[in-house]
């Protein structure tokens, strides 16, 4: 294992889905812990639009879900492994104004197309895994040495 | 200028964060799609907006606003006045629609980025 390798910090928050009450939660959670650790407040700004999306996803359409928090000296990781319903195109999930949400959802503001891609154009890397009727998973990182 | 002096102008009813109405407003952001206020609202904004459900206040939380002002005289839920109060966000109510609102502010402050 590289010496960069080493977490500084791992931490797991389960998410329910439907739970509007305790929506948001886990991502002001994530967002305290990075400024607790000096995280750069342009990282931390992206990393909590990210993270957000990342938690109302799992809210709206899976049934519960593992978000993980790694930190190493050069970067920041969410990966966020639900179980649900999954997403049947992706292509279609990743454009812009394109939404599954139902009218409810619609009405308190949600399900605008704009989640993943507000994910995606935040972290520096994205990739994302779906198995329809099974789940979703996303993995983020944000480098955190943007110079290099 | 601060909040507390916006509210003045505006004649806005303060229901919430009673001792947040110092912050330093940055300007204003009026959207009622919580994605897009996510995504473009700056850190110190009032956000106008007739939503009036809890997630509004963990939007504003996260992006560290200044405080959220709900148009046409909407009054939130009880969720949501609970949960502001919790978290020391200030929720505003305007007799006015969005776009008076909107154009007070913008005469107050401008847009400040």
């Amino acid at each position: 294992m590289k010496k960069s390798d080493e977490h500084v910090l791992s931490q797991q928050f389960e998410i329910k889905g439907g739970d509007f009450s305790n929506a948001g939660k886990t991502s002001t959670s994530i967002k305290e812990i990075l400024q607790e650790i000096g995280i750069d407040t342009s990282i931390i700004i992206r990393a909590a639009i990210a993270a957000y999306e990342a938690e109302m996803n799992v809210v709206m359409y899976a049934q519960r879900a593992t978000f993980t928090l790694n930190i190493t000296p050069e970067k920041l990781c969410f990966k966020v492994e639900d179980e649900g319903q999954g997403i049947d195109n992706l292509d279609m999930a990743m454009q812009e104004g394109f939404s599954t949400a139902t009218d409810e959802m619609r009405e308190m503001g949600f399900g605008a197309g704009m989640g993943l891609p507000n994910i995606k154009r935040n972290a520096d890397r994205f990739k994302i895994f779906s198995t329809p009727g099974k789940g979703t998973s996303l993995d983020l990182t944000f480098f955190l040495n943007q110079d290099e | 200028m601060k909040t507390r002096e916006i509210i003045k102008t505006l004649q806005l009813e303060v229901l919430t964060g009673q001792e947040t109405l110092d912050t330093e407003v940055t300007g204003g952001y009026t959207s009622d799609l919580l994605s897009d206020v996510i995504a473009n609202s700056k850190e110190g904004n009032l956000w106008i907006t007739l939503q009036i459900h809890q997630n509004i206040v963990a939007v504003a939380k996260l992006k560290d606003l200044a405080g959220i002002i709900i148009i046409n005289n909407r009054k939130p839920d009880k969720d949501t006045l609970e949960k502001a109060a919790a978290e020391n966000i200030a929720v505003m109510i305007s007799k006015e629609m969005a776009f008076e609102v909107s154009g007070k502010l913008y005469e107050l402050i401008g847009s400040q980025d």
